[in-house]
């Protein structure tokens, strides 16, 4: 199966500061691809360049085959078959919602446009809001708006900057799944870029962390949250900590909270000093455990509580128990490790528990 | 490869956009490039008899009046604009448009009025005659029209400039600051005037520098009031002395004095902008004033608008009413007919260009076309007579060299092909002009976010068509309000005017400046009422959008 978009090296900078450094990306068709970073890595950059708003310095961009930026070439944005979801919408507010759908349709007759504009409005549960007008709607319709528009010319690649950001809470991940069933049931290929993590699990089949212009790691949600492939991406998808350890031998490393098996790096001896990383959930809350550690601080999180815990050797963990085992702080709980996925960094220093 | 040389690969715009752009600069530099190139010019005799006898005139004069308009303007502008903004009295939301109003009143206008209404032969003064029966010399009554008198007159009309950038000051600043320097000890007053008013400052001295542009440009009052100042001095030595030269030197000495102001407009604009310390707004407080001290409220503001606007208009009706019956005829409706057609057509080119320098620039941006365009923008200070001289001349040139080239060649005598035609009076109307259409339309622009040009873009539309698509019908109302100020500043605009235009061509402005200077004050009246209530349709347009909006609400 050949690949509906492809980045090759692709390097961007702006005067001297360079944004973007050898990024390379491939999606499939019918999937979706998700560049998850904190503000400034350079994930909308990617996004820019893919849509030909932003010239390459290095490196080429192909959408379905054809090379469309280079270093010295690049198709112009409306030449590319794409279709995009801006962080404001930018819905034109001088059109009605059917005519704001129809706007890319230009070449088509009137009879095939007016269809496609009924279907999407039927796709996007919009067909009562066709002659409303952009002021008229909810932030949750303007964004459906914005999706039908994007789609409608039927672009082969649909790319979404910070869709969700002017959300509320509570609706973005609604929507963001109701972005996810219509893009899956329409077979449509798209890239989303976004600092929430949550939004990318709910959309994105694969997802790319960045940081400071580079791809840190590329894998579903699941693998970076369990396999983290460095630091930065440990730290940046959910909580954690990471405490020292030592090598036992192949499967297993001993820590203050016991032994935890797994598959540890082939390079690293037995005895050498290695770092680990625990998660709140690898952190069990058992009365009954020997090992203990005194709560330091405590957030309550409705069905959970997130404790910040100290043990002994003054290293700090994080744990998330049952709402309903309610401890004071300074009181002395016990704990045991269950750990699924070993994952281990070279040694460095210091450690810090990641309070967010 | 930097980002601007992959930009020219593939041109957003086409690729004659940014050349006409710097031509367009070009262009319309030429006069002002040609007034200041006579600051380098070896001086005639006539120019050394000037410097002998009255060029220290022009300069006391122009000065005085200066430092005596920006007196004027800065007390009503400041003092209405802290009241209307900031007290709550009877009359107030009424005062804070109607104090506008004045603009509409050009300074010619209500000189000749109060001409009309004050001199010895007006009914004031009459009047005292009757009641007292003195004659003429037993006693004292101010002469209007001295340098006294334009001061008034000029400070009357131009007030407004401080008054309205003061209080968009004033508006703008947070609550917080002032409420912070309550809590920190300040009396009501104390709070104005350390606080209020130092974070105005940068506002207050941008519009005292716009109300003195416009008394350097003034001509029809100083010229009306016979003083010598630049403006009337440079009509004296050119249609006087008959000296070109000369006059021009005059016009780039006055050019120095008026690009002195630009710089400190545009450096005070620019200081005005750091004066946010937060971006959170609330209503904000009023002072309740009450008794004598809303009574004194209400007449601070009462008084600038009375003698402004209402007295001026009150007395133009009168006249009107006697006279224009006589005044209207085939020849006052063919005048009327021209004027507004002139308007109109300057109006229309003024908007395309306006919308070709602005969209450029938007789309373009960089640091050439941004240079152009302001270039083009600097217009708006240059006085009418300056520019008048500035084209002429050039135009002369181009007349002369082509009949001289005609002729040697093919024995033809071309004349004067642009000079002395509707196409010179036109291209100064530009030159002047152009930056207001350009201000009303890129405050259009700039209300439309990128995001639209791209979201357009990413829809398959080229940029020209994003221009007629998305971003006209969005501006509809910025480029009408362009076209509206563009045609009434040409109906009011009168030294250019006067200069360039063809022979037998008259305006409302040049019609209404011939009767009065003829001292056919009644008669002059039709014409100039005209002016006035057309000219208060931007006024109004104005004062809805300050009523309207405040920062953050």
């Amino acid at each position: 199966m050949t690949s509906q978009l492809d980045i090759e090296n692709l390097s961007v900078s702006y005067d001297d500061y360079q944004v973007l450094n050898q990024i390379s990306f491939s999606i499939q068709p019918g999937k979706i691809g998700c560049f998850l970073g904190p503000s400034g890595c350079g994930k909308t950059t990617v996004l820019r360049a893919i849509a030909g708003f932003e010239p390459v310095l290095g490196g080429r961009i192909l959408i379905e085959q054809v090379e469309v930026s280079t270093s010295h070439y690049r198709v112009a944005p409306e030449n590319r078959n794409i279709g995009m979801i801006f962080q404001d919408f930018a819905l034109f507010p001088h059109l009605s919602v059917a005519h704001n759908i129809g706007f890319g349709l230009k070449s088509w007759s009137s009879k095939q446009r007016a269809a496609r504009v009924q279907e999407l409005l039927a796709i996007t549960g919009m067909l009562a809001y066709g002659q409303a007008y952009p002021h008229q709607l909810s932030g949750g319709q303007q964004q459906r708006v914005a999706l039908a528009r994007a789609m409608a010319p039927q672009p082969g690649l649909l790319l979404m900057d910070e869709p969700f950001s002017s959300m509320d809470v509570d609706l973005r991940e609604q929507l963001a799944r109701e972005v996810r069933n219509i893009l899956k049931q329409e077979n449509i290929t798209a890239i989303l870029v976004t600092h929430d993590q949550n939004e990318a699990f709910a959309v994105a089949d694969t997802i790319c962390v960045m940081n400071e212009g580079r791809i840190q790691q590329q894998d579903s949600g699941y693998n970076l949250y369990h396999r983290p492939a460095n630091r930065f991406v440990a730290d940046f998808i959910g909580q954690g900590v990471i405490i020292p350890a030592t090598v036992e031998n192949q499967y297993s490393v001993h820590t203050e909270l016991g032994s935890i098996k797994g598959t540890v790096p082939i390079n690293s001896k037995a005895g050498a000093a290695v770092d680990v990383l625990i998660r709140p959930d690898d952190v069990i809350h058992d009365d009954k455990s020997s090992e203990t550690a005194i709560v330091v601080d405590k957030s309550f999180r409705g069905a959970d509580f997130l404790y910040f815990l100290r043990m002994d050797s003054g290293i700090e963990v994080l744990c998330l128990a049952p709402s309903h085992h309610n401890h004071k702080i300074n009181e002395r709980i016990g704990i045991r490790l269950n750990v699924d996925h070993l994952v281990t960094f070279e040694r460095a220093s210091p450690h810090i528990a990641r309070r967010r | 490869m930097s980002s601007s040389e992959i930009r020219n690969l593939r041109p957003l715009l086409p690729s004659w956009w940014q050349p006409g752009i710097l031509l367009t600069a070009l262009i319309f530099s030429i006069p002002v490039l040609t007034i200041a190139s006579f600051l380098l010019q070896p001086s005639g005799d006539v120019w050394q008899h000037l410097v002998d006898t009255v060029l220290t005139d022009y300069l006391l004069n122009s000065a005085l009046l200066m430092i005596g308009v920006a007196l004027g303007t800065l007390s009503m502008g400041v003092i209405c604009a802290w009241l209307t903004s900031l007290c709550q009295f009877p009359g107030k939301k009424l005062f804070v448009w109607t104090l506008l109003l004045p603009l509409a009143m050009p300074a010619y206008i209500i000189a000749y009025t109060y001409t009309g209404m004050f001199d010895f032969a007006g009914p004031v003064q009459t009047q005292i005659r009757d009641w007292t029966g003195w004659g003429y010399g037993d006693y004292y009554f101010p002469e209007v029209r001295s340098l006294g008198g334009a001061i008034a007159m000029l400070s009357l009309v131009l007030y407004p400039y401080v008054y309205l950038l003061a209080r968009a000051a004033f508006l703008e600043q947070s609550v917080c600051v002032i409420e912070v320097s309550r809590t920190l000890g300040c009396s009501a007053w104390s709070s104005f005037y350390r606080v209020a008013l130092p974070l105005a400052r940068p506002a207050i001295v941008a519009g005292l520098s716009l109300a003195l542009m416009e008394t350097l440009a003034d001509y029809g009052t100083v010229s009306y009031f016979g003083l010598g100042v630049f403006t009337t001095g440079i009509f004296r030595t050119w249609f006087g002395l008959g000296d070109s030269t000369a006059a021009a030197k005059l016009a780039a000495i006055l050019l120095l004095f008026v690009f002195a102001l630009v710089v400190i407009e545009r450096w005070s604009r620019h200081r005005a902008q750091y004066h946010h310390t937060t971006n959170r707004y609330r209503q904000l407080p009023q002072y309740r004033l009450t008794g004598f001290r809303a009574f004194m409220a209400f007449l601070g503001c009462l008084l600038p608008l009375l003698f402004g606007f209402i007295l001026p208009a009150f007395q133009l009706s009168l006249w009107a009413l006697d006279t224009y019956a006589i005044m209207i005829d085939a020849s006052f409706i063919r005048l009327t007919v021209n004027t507004i057609l002139l308007g109109l057509s300057t109006a229309v080119l003024a908007v395309l260009l306006a919308l070709f320098l602005a969209y450029g620039k938007r789309v373009l941006a960089n640091k050439l076309v941004f240079a152009s365009v302001r270039v083009v923008a600097t217009g708006y200070a240059v006085p009418g007579t300056i520019i008048a001289v500035g084209v002429i001349i050039p135009l002369a040139w181009f007349d002369n060299t082509l009949d001289a080239y005609m002729r040697d060649r093919f024995e033809i005598s071309t004349g004067l092909l642009l000079s002395g035609t509707l196409f010179a009076v036109m291209f100064a109307y530009l030159v002047r002009f152009l930056a207001v259409s350009i201000q009303a339309v890129e405050s259009g622009l700039v209300k439309i976010r990128f995001s639209m040009d791209e979201a357009a873009r990413s829809l398959g539309y080229k940029p020209m068509e994003t221009l007629f698509k998305i971003h006209l019908p969005l501006m509809k109302g910025s480029v009408l309000t362009a076209l509206l100020i563009v045609i009434v500043d040409v109906m009011k605009e009168l030294p250019a005017t006067l200069i360039l235009r063809p022979f037998n061509f008259n305006t409302l402005a040049v019609r209404a400046f011939e009767l009065a200077s003829d001292e056919r004050l009644a008669d002059s009246s039709t014409a100039a009422l005209m002016i006035v209530v057309v000219g208060l349709l931007p006024v109004i347009l104005l004062s809805k959008s300050i009523s309207s909006s405040r920062a953050g609400s």
